[in-house]
């Protein structure tokens, strides 16, 4: 549970495409039951050849958004660097654990921040709250468009906050601002804490599991789905690998 | 609580929203059922279920499914040619709601919209159609498109009261509606859906979708009183861009009372429409010359009158999803010139590249019913016509630009480049350019909507083709209007009926003395009869 709520912690800095290597994690403080195992998935995914180029944002009407850029924003579909590509939703699809699993005691967060979404691909349990914030000073609107919960749509025209959860397993549900049509994220809701999200040096790590022989599954909003089987056994960290390329 | 009351007044009226039924009517219904509970258990409920979803199946197949789809996915035939498209029933996601964005409708609110429609889409309202126990079959049936009904009992948001309308109120509603709620971004300054982030909305299916006009009430989903907006800005409108606003209430950033306000200040910016229908349209006799433009202030001291558009789908080309579906027209004369002033409200002046993604939207999003879409976007467009010879008895020329046997007239303006021009058509699509008269125009956009000014001699200068007009007599009239950027062109877009103008002449002055003198002619006679009795009798 630790390393996940660290994982998310590591997810909220920054837009996407910014160079903070986020690798490996640190220990959370989280009062959460202990895991049921001690063994771990770490992993790294990879992008093999050129990456398609990510389309620039056209943010002049939003003048307070596009002076938090340096550079000219970029719609962040494909984040590689270094031949590693970051915002993979990574879950245990077979093997999972039984349960009941423990909730983390912390939320899940969610910021909009330079008129994107950070993190753009985040995972959350099912019945575990998700803070959704407007850092921006203006107005977004946050439509949730999933099709096994029921959805939301909110206005947020103020930095302030809100809360919702879902209460139905479903990969992965979309978000999206209608004032600025760019703006997009998946939330990934699941039974089960074994998922994470790969950062923007590839890497992931799901822990917790007891030994056993699991299938994972990894998903990208527009690459498509990979599946791998890995055993962990000893109680210690199993590695798998992916590769997305074009 | 109040009594429920769905009846539509008139086209922009209507009675207050309704959450539930009078107490009285709660109480015995609450009896009955108990008493009926008690006898449930010697009928199978699934009887009573089935009754209902047998009659609500019949009833949905005959009526609905032509839009909604047999499987209620919203696929239906027609649906072909709709934008908006028709609600898919499976995904449960509904508008009109008194719940919270996200929650299922109460049959309140399903029996809410089954009996008003949408205005301004293709539902129609089914009041005269259904009585009540055949629309709850019919909510019955809908429902079980979706297992998210199944043993959901929805709750209304429970709301506070509207405080009293001041002109302080109103001011503060504004100030809400450009700042603190920012309404602006979507529905634009004057509310005509011309925002800076109007261009790209689309709804959940993807289709494109324009922030509502808020000055056109009798178009608004769910009704168009005070009460009904409070409701949409609270709830949202689920499956649109339109969010629910009362997480703003609840993190502290605006209280109840200032939504009410800004739903106030909305209900203020209502204009009168349909009411203001009128077969002829009176030109005013002016006596100091005439109007300079469009926003000269002489035309204020008009009333105008609305003429209602509707898509042109009588012959191929076929466009079934106007933009355009209102103008405001008015006129003036001087006995030897004629200005006509026409707006209408589109949130685009066309071509805009800033719409291009709705232009793209529009095309992919519906069938072509006849012919390959248009391809770019092209201008806005108006058209005048007047037949070119005045009728005989009671024969027009066929409202579609005439026919070979009777020819209109036409002054054609379109919007890019700001250009005008005459001529005459003998059917749609037939128009051959001319010049039969000195016909100027002047044309304004601002903030989603058109204005402009049509001047000429009320004589025309060559009567083969253009129309002329003589005070005290009417002419016939009609109008066509196209929005390029909702895929339109000069046969693709709205039609109106014909109507006519009238130019008045200028009262003469017996008008005023001839009653009055007869006032007092009668009234003295009326004193020396009494007089003359009076002294009889003595």
């Amino acid at each position: 549970m630790q390393r996940i709520l660290a994982l998310a912690a590591l997810f909220s800095v920054a837009c996407g495409g910014g160079s903070e290597g986020g690798g490996g994690s640190s220990g959370g403080d989280a009062a959460a039951a202990a895991p049921l195992g001690t063994g771990s998935i770490a992993g790294v995914v990879n992008f093999l050849g050129t990456p398609p180029a990510n389309v620039a944002i056209d943010m002049s009407e939003e003048v307070e958004c596009a002076a938090k850029y340096t550079d000219g924003p970029v719609d962040p579909v494909v984040v590689v660097t270094d031949g590693k590509l970051a915002n993979v939703f990574i879950r245990v699809t077979s093997g999972v654990p039984a349960g009941p699993y423990p909730m983390p005691s912390e939320n899940a967060k969610i910021d909009q921040n330079g008129c994107l979404y950070t993190p753009r691909v985040i995972g959350i349990m099912v019945g575990q709250d998700l803070e959704i914030t407007n850092s921006d000073p203006l107005l977004h609107n946050i439509k949730s468009t999933p099709t096994e919960n029921r959805p939301f749509n909110i206005s947020q025209p103020r930095v302030m906050s809100t809360t919702r959860s879902f209460r139905t397993p479903e990969v992965m549900v979309p978000f999206q601002c209608d004032v600025h049509g760019w703006m997009k994220a998946y939330v990934g809701v699941v039974e089960h804490p074994y998922f994470a999200v790969s950062v923007n040096d590839g890497s992931f790590t799901i822990s917790g599991l007891p030994d056993g022989t699991y299938t994972i599954e990894a998903w990208h909003e527009t690459l498509g789905t990979r599946t791998a089987e890995v055993t962990v056994s000893g109680g210690a960290a199993a590695s798998a690998e992916f590769s997305f390329g074009s | 609580m109040s009594d429920c009351d769905y009846r539509l007044q008139n086209a922009e009226r209507r009675t207050q929203n309704c959450r539930t039924a009078p107490y009285q009517v709660r109480a015995v219904g609450g009896l009955l059922l108990a008493v009926g509970l008690l006898f449930l258990p010697a009928f199978p409920s699934s009887r009573l279920l089935a009754q209902d979803l047998e009659n609500g199946t019949v009833l949905y197949e005959k009526w609905c499914a032509g839009c909604h789809g047999l499987t209620g996915t919203g696929d239906g035939e027609a649906a072909n040619w709709m934008i908006p498209r028709p609600r898919d029933f499976t995904m449960a996601l509904y508008q009109i709601r008194t719940t919270a964005s996200g929650e299922l409708p109460t049959d309140d609110d399903l029996r809410k919209v089954i009996d008003e429609g949408m205005p301004g889409t293709t539902m129609p309202g089914w009041r005269d159609k259904f009585n009540s126990s055949e629309r709850d079959d019919l909510i019955a049936y809908i429902k079980s498109f979706s297992r998210f009904f199944d043993g959901a009992d929805p709750e209304p948001i429970s709301i506070g009261g509207a405080p009293r309308v001041t002109a302080d109120g109103l001011a503060e509603g504004r100030t809400l509606f450009e700042e603190e709620v920012q309404c602006m971004r979507c529905h634009g300054p004057q509310g005509r859906g011309d925002g800076t982030s109007a261009s790209e909305l689309t709804d959940d299916m993807g289709v494109p979708v324009r922030a509502a006009d808020l000055s056109e009430p009798w178009n608004f989903n769910g009704g168009g009183s005070t009460e009904d907006i409070f409701m949409r800005i609270r709830t949202g409108l689920d499956g649109t861009p339109m969010p629910s606003n009362s997480d703003v209430i609840d993190a502290g950033i605006v209280t109840e009372d200032q939504l009410w306000r800004v739903a106030q200040y909305v209900a203020s910016l209502s204009t009168d429409g349909p009411s203001r229908r009128r077969d002829v349209i009176r030109a005013a006799f002016v006596e100091t010359g005439l109007p300079n433009g469009p926003e000269d202030p002489m035309w204020d001291a008009l009333e105008d009158s609305y003429v209602p558009m509707v898509g042109q789908i009588t012959i191929a080309p076929r466009w079934f999803v106007n933009g355009v579906d209102g103008l405001y027209v008015k006129a003036m004369h001087d006995g030897e010139r004629l200005a006509l002033h026409v707006a209408w409200n589109d949130p685009s002046a066309s071509p805009d590249p800033e719409w291009q993604p709705f232009f793209d939207g529009v095309v992919a999003s519906i069938a072509a019913p006849d012919e390959p879409h248009v391809e770019t976007q092209g201008p806005d467009r108006l058209t005048i016509q007047f037949p070119v010879t005045p009728p005989e008895g009671m024969e027009l020329p066929f409202f579609l630009a005439g026919d070979a046997r009777n020819p209109v007239y036409q002054i054609r303006w379109q919007s890019d480049p700001d250009q005008i021009e005459e001529g005459t058509a003998t059917g749609l699509g037939t128009f051959a350019p001319g010049t039969g008269s000195d016909v100027t125009h002047t044309a304004v956009f601002a903030d989603g909507r058109w204005t402009v000014q049509f001047t000429r001699s009320l004589a025309a200068s060559d009567p083969s083709i253009a129309a002329s007009f003589t005070p005290g007599e009417s002419t016939p009239m009609a109008f066509y209007a196209a929005d390029g950027t909702n895929a339109e062109d000069d046969v693709r877009g709205a039609v109106s009926a014909w109507y006519a103008i009238y130019l008045d002449v200028p009262l003469p002055p017996q008008v005023f003395i001839a009653p009055v003198l007869a006032t007092l002619l009668t009234a003295g006679l009326g004193i020396v009869v009494v007089m003359l009795a009076q002294r009889q009798s003595t």
